[in-house]
C-alpha cells in the first residue's frame, strides 16, 4: 500500500503560501484545537505521540519541552532550527517554500504549549525564497490575529514571531551555537548543562526545534497520538532505552539516483526500497558502492548493508552515527572513496568553530592528510593516523563541546574500517607511479 | 559624515526592539550594511558599535567568525554567485563545474571579476542537492546546471551588471 503523505499534502496546491487557501485546506484547525486544551495538555499530547526531533539527535520532544521549569515567570523563548546545512539535506527548506503555514501553526502551538511569548526562525541566508515565503505569510497571520495579542480571541496568548537570518556557518545548526549567534555574538556552542530548557537565549529557559519536528506536532495535535505511533517501528523490546521510531519522516535523497527528492514515508523504509522504488535506483545503470544514511556527519554504509531499516537505531547497528536528517547521499560503484572522504574531511575543517583543540586541529589535520593522500603523496601509515585522531575527537570520547567533531569523524572511521582496500590500493598505486593528480581547488 | 544614513540608524534601531539586548540586532545590522556598500566598512563597524552599545572589537569579532561579511578592502560585486562544492554536488559534477566557470570569468573563488558584476565563492552545501550541482545567485539558487547552463547564465549576470556597475 502506497503511504499517504502527511507533511508533504499540500505541496504543489496552487497559492497553499496563503493564509486563505491553507485555511480552506482544514489550517489553523489544530491551532484552533490546540487552545481548547491547558499548555501542559498539548505538552503531554506531543509526550504520547512519541515525536523524536527531525534535526539530528533524535531527543523526544515532547520530554524536552518538559524540562522548562515549573512556573517559570518568563520570558521563555522558542528558537526554529532552521538552519539546515548538513549536506544532502533540504527537507526543512521544502516544507517552509511549498507550505510556509504548516511550519507557522506547529511553531504556535508549541509556543503555546511551552508558553513562549516569543519565537525566533533561525534561517540561514542561502534561503532568500524561504525568506520572502515565511515573511509573506508571518504579515497575514498578523493581520488575521493568528499572532500578535490574543491569538484567536484567546485572553493571555501572546505570540511574536521574528525571522533571524543566518551568515554562512554551519555550526549555527548546532543549538547553542544557534543561540550565541542570535544574540549577536560568535556561533560558538555551550557547554552543557546548562541546557537551553533551563538557561538558553538571553540566559531564558528556550526550546530549540527543527522546522520538520514542529510541522510534525501540527498533525499529532490534529490527529492524535494513536495516529502518529501507528507510523513507524515500535521501540525494540530488547532495548529498554529505546523509544522507538514513530511517524512520518521526509527522506532526502541525493547523489548518483535517477530521481533525487524529498520523499515522505513511514521511518523505517530500508535504504534498498528508498533508492530503488523512489529513487529509480542508480543512475546510468551503475550499482551502489556506499551510501551515507543520513546527512554527512553519519558516515558511510555498504552496498551490502542496504536492508538496514532508515530507523532512529538501524544506521547504528552498522556502525554509523545514527539517523543523523535521514538525507541519503547515494555513491555508484565508480565513485572514488578517496575524493569523497577528501570532501567531506574539508567540509569539517572548514566548518569546525575553532573553539575546541582537538576538533579544531582534528579536522585541519585529517583534511590536509587527505589532501595529501589524494595528490598522490601518501603514506600506507597515514591511515592509521586517520583513525586515530579520528577516534579522539568529538562529544562520544569527551574531548569536544558539540558534536561537529563526531560528525567529522565518523565518515573517516567508516570509509576506512569499511573500505580500507581502496585507500591501501591508492596509496600504493600513486607512490608506486608517482601520478600526480592535477590540483582541484583547496580553497578552505 | 556619518557613513549609516539617518533611515539606516533607524532601521537598525528597529531592529533591536525584536530582541531582549541590543547587541542581537548585530546580524540583522551587518546584512543591512553589506547590501546597502557591498561590503562592511570600518567606519560603519565603528557606528554601529555605538549603536548597540558595543566596543567596535565586539562587532568586528562577531562579524569576521561568519564567512559571509566582507571588509572594504574586498567589496562583493553586483552578484555574488556561490558554486556549491559539497559531496551531494561533487557527486554530480560540482568540482568540474568550478573549474569552468573560474575559467570562463578568469578569476578565483573569492575574487570579483573586473567590471564588478560578479563575485565568485565556493558555497558548502546549499540544501538543494536534488538539483545539483547548482549554484546560489545572492540568496536564489539555480539547479541542474550543465556547464553550458552555468556559463551562459553567468554571461547574462555579467551583461547585467556591467550596465549598473557597483
Ligand atoms: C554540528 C551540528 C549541526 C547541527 N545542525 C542542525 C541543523 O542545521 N538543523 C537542526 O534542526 N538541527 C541541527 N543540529 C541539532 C541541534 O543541535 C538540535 O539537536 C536540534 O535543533 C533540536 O531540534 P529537534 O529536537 O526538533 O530535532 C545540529 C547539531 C550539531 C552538533
Ligand atoms: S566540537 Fe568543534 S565545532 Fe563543536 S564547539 Fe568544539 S571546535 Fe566548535
Ligand atoms: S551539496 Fe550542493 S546543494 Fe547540497
Amino acid at each position: 500500500m502506497e503511504f499517504e503523505p502527511v507533511l508533504l499534502r499540500n505541496v504543489g496546491i496552487p497559492g497553499i503560501q496563503h493564509l486563505e487557501v491553507y485555511q480552506s485546506r482544514g489550517g489553523y484547525q489544530a491551532l484552533r484545537h490546540a487552545l481548547e486544551m491547558t499548555p501542559e495538555q498539548v505538552v503531554q499530547l506531543v509526550k504520547d505521540s512519541g515525536l523524536r526531533g527531525r534535526g539530528g539527535a533524535g531527543f523526544p520532544t515532547g520530554v524536552k519541552w518538559g524540562f522548562i521549569p515549573k512556573g517559570h515567570p518568563g520570558p521563555i523563548y522558542l528558537c526554529v532550527n532552521a538552519d539546515e546545512s548538513e549536506p544532502g539535506t533540504f527537507n526543512n527548506r521544502i516544507l517552509m517554500e511549498e507550505d510556509p503555514h504548516q511550519v507557522l501553526e506547529g511553531t504556535i502551538i508549541a509556543a503555546y504549549a511551552i508558553r513562549a511569548r516569543v519565537a525566533y526562525i533561525y534561517l540561514r541566508y542561502e534561503y532568500g525564497r524561504c525568506y520572502r515565503v515565511l515573511k509573506q505569510a508571518i504579515a497575514e497571520l498578523y493581520s488575521n490575529h493568528l499572532l500578535g495579542e490574543a491569538i484567536l480571541g484567546k485572553k493571555g496568548f501572546d505570540l511574536d514571531i521574528y525571522i533571524h537570518r543566518g551568515a554562512g556557518a554551519y555550526i549555527c545548526g548546532e543549538e547553542t551555537g544557534l543561540i550565541e549567534s542570535l544574540e549577536g555574538k560568535r556561533a560558538w556552542p555551550r557547554i552543557k548543562p546548562p541546557f537551553p530548557a533551563v538557561q538558553g537565549l538571553f540566559q531564558k529557559p528556550t526550546i530549540v526545534n527543527n522546522v520538520e519536528t514542529l510541522a510534525c506536532v501540527k498533525h499529532i495535535v490534529e490527529r492524535g497520538p494513536q495516529w502518529f505511533r501507528s507510523i513507524g517501528v515500535p521501540p525494540d523490546p530488547n532495548n529498554p532505552r529505546d523509544a522507538g521510531s514513530f511517524g512520518p519522516k521526509l527522506y532526502c535523497l541525493s547523489g548518483h539516483v535517477n530521481r533525487p527528492g524529498c520523499y515522505e514515508l513511514p521511518l523505517g523504509i530500508t535504504a534498498r526500497e528508498l533508492i530503488e522504488k523512489y529513487g529509480g535506483g542508480v543512475w546510468k545503470g551503475r550499482r551502489v558502492k556506499a551510501i551515507i544514511p543520513g546527512g554527512l556527519s553519519m558516515g558511510f554504509m555498504t552496498a551490502d548493508e542496504l536492508d538496514t531499516p532508515l530507523d532512529f537505531n538501524g544506521p547504528t547497528r552498522v556502525g554509523c552515527l545514527g539517523l543523523g536528517t535521514a538525507a541519503v547521499i547515494v555513491l555508484d560503484d565508480l565513485t572514488s572513496m578517496v575524493e569523497a572522504l577528501y570532501n567531506s574531511c574539508r567540509f569539517f575543517a572548514h566548518e569546525s568553530c575553532g573553539q575546541c583543540t582537538p576538533c579544531r586541529e582534528g579536522t585541519a589535520w585529517m583534511a590536509k592528510i587527505l589532501a595529501r593522500i589524494r595528490r598522490g603523496e601518501g603514506h600506507m601509515q597515514d591511515l592509521d593516523i586517520l583513525l586515530e585522531i579520528a577516534n579522539g575527537i568529538g562529544i562520544i570520547p569527551g574531548t569536544t563541546i558539540c558534536g561537529l567533531a563526531d560528525g567529522a569523524a565518523w565518515p573517516v572511521k567508516t570509509a576506512l574500517t569499511k573500505f580500507r582496500a581502496e585507500f591501501e590500493e591508492y596509496i600504493r598505486n600513486s607512490r608506486h607511479q608517482k601520478t600526480r593528480r592535477t590540483e582541484v581547488r583547496t580553497v578552505l | 559624515m556619518a557613513v549609516l544614513s539617518e533611515d539606516m540608524q533607524r532601521e537598525i534601531m528597529a531592529f533591536t526592539q525584536c530582541y531582549a539586548t541590543k547587541q542581537a540586532a548585530l546580524l540583522p545590522s551587518l546584512h543591512l550594511i553589506q547590501e546597502r556598500f557591498r561590503c562592511v566598512p570600518l567606519k560603519a563597524i565603528e557606528e554601529l558599535a555605538k549603536l548597540l552599545d558595543l566596543h567596535p572589537a565586539q562587532v568586528y569579532d562577531a562579524m569576521s567568525f561568519y564567512g559571509f561579511f566582507r571588509g572594504e578592502d574586498r567589496p562583493l560585486g553586483k552578484y555574488r554567485v556561490w558554486v556549491c562544492r559539497s559531496l551531494p554536488c561533487m557527486l554530480r559534477g560540482a568540482d568540474e563545474l568550478l573549474t569552468e566557470i573560474c575559467r570562463h570569468l578568469d578569476i578565483e573563488p573569492g575574487e570579483t571579476t573586473p567590471d564588478g558584476s560578479i563575485t565568485l565563492e565556493v558555497a558548502e552545501c546549499i540544501g538543494a542537492c536534488e538539483v545539483a550541482p547548482c549554484v546560489l545567485v545572492n540568496d536564489e539558487c539555480k539547479g541542474n546546471l550543465t556547464s553550458e547552463s552555468a556559463l551562459h547564465l553567468l554571461d547574462e549576470l555579467r551583461r547585467q551588471g556591467g550596465e549598473n556597475g557597483i
